[in-house]
């Protein structure tokens, strides 16, 4: 595609001169460094709740973001308004940042590779509207006949096509189409007039709408959100304290993101504000551990031809039998400490200022067999699907809730358990990793990562895990 | 284009919609500048100024709801949202309790609510990096151990909200918002600690002083140093205002008219009953000026107003909007809220928890083994069960003081014990942010650790 052929080029005139002529000005104060985001964004949702089509909405947002970096400092401004006026307007804001007469040579603008790792001819954003809706009454239809114990079911599908367009004035021009979608259902059952529990499950990526009819149909997520909803009707109080945790594969992936994944980014390092801080080269993890961020998976939800700073995303080996190998950088901490682009640099909109974000983060598979890894265990607590996590990258304590686990005694799965907090200490809870399992399994694509107020998309992964000693928050 | 003019275009966008086949409409328009900026280690680190303004649209097709929006407002734009909401409503079902608010319920407050100011605005740019200069200097100051910094800002924005329906319904209001914050971090032996303090304010002349925003922060950092995990056992748990708050939130989720007639709460069908203690007296109020969470009306057009929600521990009501107030045959309590599209939620005014009559001190003193939470972390509440269960870090107590401090560790039990078992309520209940309440002492929970 050449560039008067790419979207905005195309629907909103603007030229290659035009691009270059802003960032001028954006540099015009001294900076040195300056990027353009450019970004439209037409998003859809549906919802159904008591088996009706309650609500559905569409629509479109758009907007440019323009950045400059002088030294360690960064202007940000930002225009919903793409005319040639309110860019330069915004690109004069941003400049402030920098005192002095420009000195930086701009590299002439030049477009990156191309590559396409979501080749998604009509995204479902593009669909008839119908279509979509059909699908999420099948999600409703197939939770309700699921069990009659269900009585409640909402289901809400969600997608957007985001046209992105970087340039900067290190050279950098790249397009990008990214399309997403995500279907969600949440189920609650009762027996007779006993308490409540609610099920939940989800899934999508940056593929066609043919995703949910072909490979994860609404029947699949309907069903695993009734199941569990149903399996937590019997569930008795979790254990509390220290015990040894079996993680299942995919979604309990969240461990990594959380006791791992953020400490490692580089805006923490370089302030050395993380509890990684000036450790790569050491243990933070057992040897049996592999943890990497891969932003090339074709699909994945947590996937990006380019990061929103106009790099190519790649594969980021960040932990190698449990030694610590690298952060995740940007461009300003990539610049600041000299180190390599990772293609890391991501932000929620135009009105953000891009940070180091995770893309796909998993553990590599090891050796064991999942069964064995249970049978190991006299007596512990089997994961098999967490809500969210947090971490304070500081102390380095993080905790995840597990939204479905059992327990195991005598190396069997037993009785199911209430929710619970998992609490740990990232750069300990991951020496105590004794067998890792053969069976590795990315998540379905749900997951949203919140950084300073930005949400992105995010993937996980984990093979079936063995953790020695890990504080269980239950109440028995 | 001003925001004096948004009013204009808000009831034009009914009137295409009306035009175009909608048998009601409405239409909110919201705008806003932001300001931050953000200085770490003395030096201004980022400098962020912008503005944005989006119109977003709902209509209604006899009992069938469609719903778009647009962050460009131009003619060919406005048309383009009215279509798209309009092509909607023929996909979606008809819910026979779907529509606007009656015409009788519709308003707004009279008088000044004191929720804008423009001297903010008109603040130089330095003087607000100087605060936030100020801030984190005051922090590194306080303590040797204090050695780094997240950094310290200063925040502010200036938000446009107008509001019409195609009942008749026209209103506006702009707020005002600054803040100053600041993220020090302790060191010792190696290992690292953060907090934070901040104030928030209408207008910077109501701030609480740079220097002091900092200094708490610092002496808060510092308290966490050394801290470890404790043996699990059942104690008794003491809720600082900053973590009461977040108690709130749950209790906000679980009054949420949504959760209610989906039977997805855990005090749904327990209206009248006494579900808590009676020390606790739990308000919104959307009415009180000056104060974060107040405002003129909802999003639907209705007049905000003061709803107990428990008195005495007794639940007395639900916090509703027109359609979950027509599912449960009820009426709206002023609590629609919404971004600029979709059906509207819930949202609350000023929520809080009335003053006790107890100290701070005085409850700290009366524990004999107990835990003071400062900080919890994780999602692990259910509403639906009320089952809880929270990452904590706070100061353990021993014999009435703080005798170490605490961290990796959890507090479990049920909210509905948690709500039950509160042995007292503070008297130190301020107003720093939309959810408020005094320090709360609960009777025994989990905590688990060693």
């Amino acid at each position: 595609m050449s560039f008067s052929d790419s979207f905005f080029a195309a629907k909103f005139g603007i030229a290659r001169r035009d691009l270059e002529a802003h960032l001028a000005v954006a540099l015009g104060r001294g900076g040195d460094y300056a990027d353009l985001y450019f970004e439209y964004l037409a998003t859809s949702s549906i919802s159904i709740d008591e088996s009706i089509v309650k609500s559905a909405t569409q629509g479109v947002s758009l907007g440019v973001g323009v950045r400059v970096i002088a030294g360690e400092r960064t202007g940000y401004a930002y225009s919903d308004d793409l005319s040639p006026e309110k860019i330069r307007h915004a690109a004069q804001v941003a400049a402030l940042i920098a005192a002095g007469p420009s000195k930086v040579e701009q590299t002439p603008l030049e477009e990156g590779r191309k590559r396409n790792l979501y080749p998604v001819l009509t995204a479902p954003n593009e669909t008839a509207f119908k279509e979509r809706v059909e699908l999420a009454q099948r999600a409703d239809h197939a939770a309700r006949v699921y069990d009659a114990r269900i009585f409640q079911v909402q289901v809400t599908y969600a997608d957007s096509l985001r046209h992105v367009m970087v340039a900067t004035s290190d050279g950098v021009l790249n397009f990008d189409r990214q399309p997403l979608a995500r279907m969600s259902v949440l189920a609650l059952a009762r027996d007779g007039e006993g308490v409540p529990q609610q099920g939940h499950s989800g899934g999508g990526g940056r593929y066609e709408l043919e995703y949910f009819q072909k490979e994860r149909t609404p029947e699949y997520f309907a069903g695993e959100a009734a199941r569990q909803a149903i399996v937590q009707l019997d569930a008795v109080d979790a254990p509390a304290g220290e015990q040894i945790v079996v993680l299942g594969p995919g979604w309990p992936g969240v461990l990594l993101h959380e006791a791992v994944g953020h400490g490692l980014e580089a805006d923490f390092n370089r302030k050395g504000v993380s509890a990684f801080s000036g450790r790569i080269g050491q243990q933070v993890a057992s040897p049996l551990c592999t943890v990497v961020d891969d932003g090339t998976i074709g699909g994945r939800r947590g996937s990006l031809n380019v990061d929103d700073e106009g790099n190519e995303t790649q594969r980021n080996v960040l932990i190698e039998n449990g030694i610590l190998r690298g952060y995740l950088q940007d461009k300003l901490s990539s610049r600041i400490t000299k180190a390599a682009a990772t293609g890391n640099g991501r932000r929620e909109s135009y009105e953000h200022i891009p940070m180091p974000r995770m893309t796909n983060t998993f553990m590599l598979a090891g050796e064991s067999d999942p069964a064995d890894i249970i049978r190991s265990v006299p007596r512990g607590l089997y994961c098999a699907n967490f809500g969210g996590g947090q971490v304070d990258i500081t102390s380095g304590n993080f905790v995840f809730s597990a939204s479905e686990s059992y327990l195991i005694e005598d190396g069997k799965l037993t009785r199911p358990v209430r929710n619970a907090t998992l609490i740990g200490n990232g750069p300990e809870a991951m020496k105590y990793v004794s067998m890792v399992g053969n069976d590795l399994k990315l998540d379905e694509g749900v997951g949203v990562c919140g950084k300073e107020g930005q949400s992105v998309p995010v993937g996980v992964g984990i093979p079936t895990v063995r953790i020695d000693r890990m504080t269980v928050g239950g109440t028995a | 284009m001003t925001f004096a003019q948004l009013p204009e275009i808000a009831q034009d966008v009914v009137k295409q919609a009306l035009a175009a086949g909608a048998s009601d409409a409405e239409c909110t328009i919201a705008e806003g500048d932001e300001f931050s900026a953000n200085v770490r280690m003395g030096e201004l680190e980022t400098l962020k100024e912008a503005g944005s303004r989006g119109a977003g649209l709902r209509v209604l097709i006899g009992k069938r709801m469609g719903a778009s929006y647009t962050s460009d407002l131009s003619p060919e734009g406005i048309q383009q949202m009215v279509r798209s909401a309009i092509d909607l409503a023929a996909l979606t079902s008809e819910d026979p309790f779907a529509g606007l608010p009656e015409t009788a319920e519709l308003g707004a407050l009279k008088g000044d609510l004191q929720l804008f100011s423009d001297e903010t605005a008109q603040l130089p740019t330095e003087q607000r990096i100087d605060m936030a200069k100020r801030a984190e200097a005051a922090a590194l100051a306080v303590d040797p151990r204090i050695t780094n910094s997240e950094g310290a800002s200063f925040d502010s924005s200036v938000s446009g909200r107008v509001f019409a329906n195609s009942r008749g319904f026209l209103g506006s209001y702009r707020t005002s918002y600054c803040s100053i914050s600041a993220v020090p971090v302790a060191t010792q032996n190696g290992s690292m600690e953060r907090d934070y303090w901040f104030s928030v304010a209408r207008n910077y002349k109501g701030l609480e002083d740079a220097e002091t925003v900092g200094r708490k922060a610092a002496e808060r950092a510092i308290r966490r140093l050394g801290a470890v995990k404790v043996e699990t056992q059942r104690a008794p748990v003491i809720f600082e205002p900053r973590i009461a708050r977040s108690l709130l939130g749950n209790l906000f989720e679980a009054v949420d008219g949504r959760a209610i007639y989906r039977k997805a709460s855990f005090l749904a069908g327990k209206l009248g009953e006494k579900i808590a203690d009676e020390r606790i007296t739990l308000i919104d109020d959307g009415t009180i000026p000056g104060l974060f969470g107040s405002s003129p009306f909802d999003d639907e057009g209705v007049p905000t107003r003061r709803t107990p929600v428990i008195e005495r521990g007794v639940l007395k009501n639900y916090l509703l909007n027109t359609y979950t107030a027509r599912k449960l045959n009820m009426k709206t309590t002023g609590n629609a809220s919404r971004g600029i599209t979709g059906n509207a939620g819930i949202g609350h005014g000023n929520f809080f928890i009335e003053a006790g009559e107890r100290s701070q001190e005085e409850m700290i003193r009366s524990v004999k083994n107990g835990f003071f939470v400062t900080e919890l972390i994780g999602s692990g509440v259910n509403i639906v069960t009320g089952d809880y269960s929270r990452g904590a870090v706070g100061m353990w107590i021993r014999d009435g003081e703080f005798a170490f401090p605490v961290s990796e560790v959890t507090i479990a039990g049920t909210l509905q014990e948690m709500l039950n078992g509160i042995a007292e309520i503070g008297n130190d209940l301020e107003f720093r942010g939309s959810v408020s309440a005094p320090t709360i002492m609960l009777g025994e929970m989990t905590v688990a650790g060693r």
